[in-house]
């Protein structure tokens, strides 16, 4: 197997940019690129590949997070996404270069892109994967920390270097790894928010490299008319350090407004379940969960949310979870490392009476 | 001539209605309904209403999957579809994204043998089982023809050629035009499935055609799990998280002071 794929080496993330900018989600596959390339060792490169217009700024980005290559391809025809356009681009340019491993983050724009050119490629592709692993060894330590898994079948010393993707599947009942075996290159879409960016080193030096295309305004045959921003503000649960969420035990619409001021006062960001959101009590971009966002805080308050598996897909590796129910056999307390059973509209406005006391409350409580 | 779409669904088991065995850890799918996937249904009700618009419009209804996938394409049908295919054979078990694209292409190529080309194909953006939403795109690109995905709004002019969609993002939508031929995947906020009728569940011309591997001459080197680029390597449940503790107390505001003591006291705030 080696020596078939003896041409097919390093590790290729596609940095998607929109509008020049680019997504917190290349960095952090640039960041589990690097990580990914020591396991695999022997001079595997992290290569980063750029598509668009006039982002020429982007590389020295790209090397300050960690990147050792960046193959830039620019055209007036990719200003903005288009499946056609940039799918011709980046076969090409996997097709010349060949690289082992293409790593796009699970975006609406990934989602998109990846399975195209996966297609057109006749390879495999693992779809929002939360974890990856190359050796054997890694995967064992993985698996005993975070699984169920027996891995009594699994050999330490295994020398397999191929990709193992980890994602959820079955709306997070069960957690699969898959591999490709026999195509090249490994291809898989990365769910943001959960792989780790590096620190910045700025003016890290690399190696940018032009590449040659052929694209021409025939080979898209769509055409956007118009990219339009919703007015509301972004909700950046991703970075949040704490998150608020409320869930359908909030009664109404106004409940939101006890969850503001909760996460006003502690410096946190407003989150939902679905069924907040379904009631259109709340925008979209504030779900947590498998069909929303996937956040890891340091501290989660759930208040009024039951705990649906679909929900816990999305919050349940944050450091802290907090559970705030009237109902003391509801399934988030499953995870929660601190439950409190009680009214939320009790319970909520006596955590923000005392928060500011906590030190003090602390320093009494332990006279 | 009749403008002509198919319709690409799925049978998924419902994953809210699936438990795990805590003592084996593997999931208890006995007893759990199937139904036709979430976003498959929105496909097929926009289908639907372009048949409702114009006297001349077939929708085709087009699945691989077991034998049993029928039942929900008799549902398809009763929503107002026109007819429905299975694609079914052993041979396709267990194929990944880039075998089942294989196939259901395939199928789609035997429908255009027997009826002409089609105009339009609507798949859902995702199956809730794997949740992948990469065969929409895959079938897309095996046919050669031009996709949207995360479709919220569609339009159609009356020359019935150029589409104009209301495409998703995260943070806002883009307004696209296409031409049929092409492939759209929906989400749940293009529209609200229909329920079935009557008429639909008693309508006897209508056909639900089950297509083995041979029917649609598919490469069986192209099909089933042997030849699927991805294999599972392992599959196992997350741990369960410890159950923590309740914070008791003997009003609200003790539970609250205490919850404060407990992640003061373990430096979380
Ligand atoms: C394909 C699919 C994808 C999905 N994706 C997601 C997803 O991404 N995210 C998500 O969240 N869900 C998702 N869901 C929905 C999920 O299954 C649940 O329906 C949803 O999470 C339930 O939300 P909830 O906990 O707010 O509501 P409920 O389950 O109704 O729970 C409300 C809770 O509030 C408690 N309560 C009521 N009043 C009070 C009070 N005054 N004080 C304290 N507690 C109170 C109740 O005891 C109850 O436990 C998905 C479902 C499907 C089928
Ligand atoms: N076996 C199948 N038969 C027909 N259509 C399918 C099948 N699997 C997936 N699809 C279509 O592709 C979409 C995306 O599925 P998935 O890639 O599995 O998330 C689904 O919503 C269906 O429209």
């Amino acid at each position: 197997m080696s020596e078939k794929f003896a041409d097919y080496k390093n590790i290729w993330v596609y940095a998607e940019q929109r509008n020049g900018k680019l997504m917190n989600v290349a960095l952090e596959l640039i960041g589990e690129a690097c990580r990914l390339a020591e396991e695999i060792g022997k001079g595997t490169e992290v290569c980063t590949l750029l598509v668009g217009n006039s982002i020429d700024d982007l590389a020295q980005e790209c090397f300050d997070y960690g990147s050792n290559k960046v193959y830039m391809i620019q055209d007036p025809l990719l200003q903005r996404y288009t499946t056609d356009g940039y799918t011709k681009v980046i076969v090409d340019a996997v097709h010349k270069y060949k690289p082992s491993i293409v790593l796009f983050g699970a975006t609406h724009i990934g989602r998109d892109l990846a399975p195209r050119v996966a297609a057109r490629l006749d390879t495999g592709l693992t779809a929002d994967c939360t974890h990856l692993n190359i050796s054997v060894k890694h995967y064992i330590e993985y698996a005993e920390a975070n699984t169920t898994l027996n891995t009594s079948t699994l050999d330490a010393n295994d020398p397999d270097k191929g990709l193992k993707m980890t994602r959820p599947a079955f709306g997070g009942n069960l957690m699969a790894t898959i591999v490709c075996k026999n195509t090249r290159p490994q291809m898989s879409t990365v769910r943001p928010g959960v792989m780790q960016k590096r620190d910045k080193v700025e003016g890290s030096k690399g190696e940018l490299i032009t590449v040659d295309y052929k694209l021409s305004a025939d080979d898209i045959h769509i055409e956007i008319l118009e990219v339009v921003k919703s007015t509301k503000e972004l909700v950046s649960l991703i970075d949040a350090d704490i998150i608020c969420s409320g869930g359908r035990g909030l009664g109404d619409a106004s409940g939101f407004e006890l969850i503001k001021k909760f996460a006003d006062k502690v410096g946190g960001v407003v989150g939902s379940s679905r069924a907040a959101v379904d009631a259109g009590w709340i925008d979209q971009s504030h779900q947590v969960g498998q069909t929303g966002t996937t956040v890891k805080p340091n501290i989660y308050f759930a208040c009024g949310i039951s705990g649906a598996i679909q929900h816990l897909a999305g919050m349940q590796t944050s450091d802290i979870i907090v559970a705030i129910n009237r109902d003391p056999d509801a399934p988030i307390f499953e995870v929660a490392d601190y439950g409190i059973v009680g009214d939320l509209y009790k319970v909520i406005p006596e955590i923000i009476a005392n928060w500011d006391n906590a030190e003090a409350l602390f320093d009494a409580s332990s006279k | 001539m009749a403008f002509k779409i198919i319709v690409c669904a799925k049978q998924v088991p419902d994953t809210n209605e699936i438990r795990i065995n805590p003592e084996t850890g593997t999931l208890i799918r006995d007893g759990v309904p199937s139904i036709l996937n979430n976003d498959d249904a929105n496909a097929l009700e926009e289908a639907l209403r372009i048949k409702d618009k114009y006297d001349d419009v077939v929708v085709t209804v087009v699945s691989m999957g077991p034998p049993q996938a029928t039942d929900m394409l008799f549902e398809c049908v009763a929503m107002g579809a026109d007819d429905a295919i299975l694609i079914s054979d052993r041979a396709v078990g267990g194929s990944d994204t880039w075998a089942t694209s294989n196939a259901v292409v395939a199928g789609i190529k035997r429908y255009v043998k027997d009826n002409g080309e089609y105009d339009l194909i609507f798949a859902g953006r995702q199956a809730i089982d794997g949740d992948t939403a990469q065969v929409g795109p895959q079938i897309a690109e095996k046919l050669d023809i031009p996709q949207v995905t995360y479709v919220e709004e569609f339009k159609m002019d009356d020359d019935r050629k150029n589409i104009t969609v209301k495409r998703k993002m995260e943070d806002g939508y883009e307004l696209i035009k296409i031409q049929t031929p092409c492939m759209l995947t929906a989400i749940k906020e293009l529209n609200e499935p229909r329920y079935m009728n009557m008429k639909g569940i008693f309508a006897e011309d209508k056909d639900i055609k089950t297509w083995n591997a041979d029917d649609i001459d598919v490469d069986r080197t192209t099909v089933g799990l042997k030849a699927s680029p991805t294999n599972v390597f392992r599959s196992f449940t997350p741990k369960p998280k410890g159950k923590g503790i309740i914070v008791e107390g003997d009003c609200n505001k003790d539970q609250a002071t205490n919850l404060l003591i407990a992640l003061k006291g373990k430096h979380i705030i």
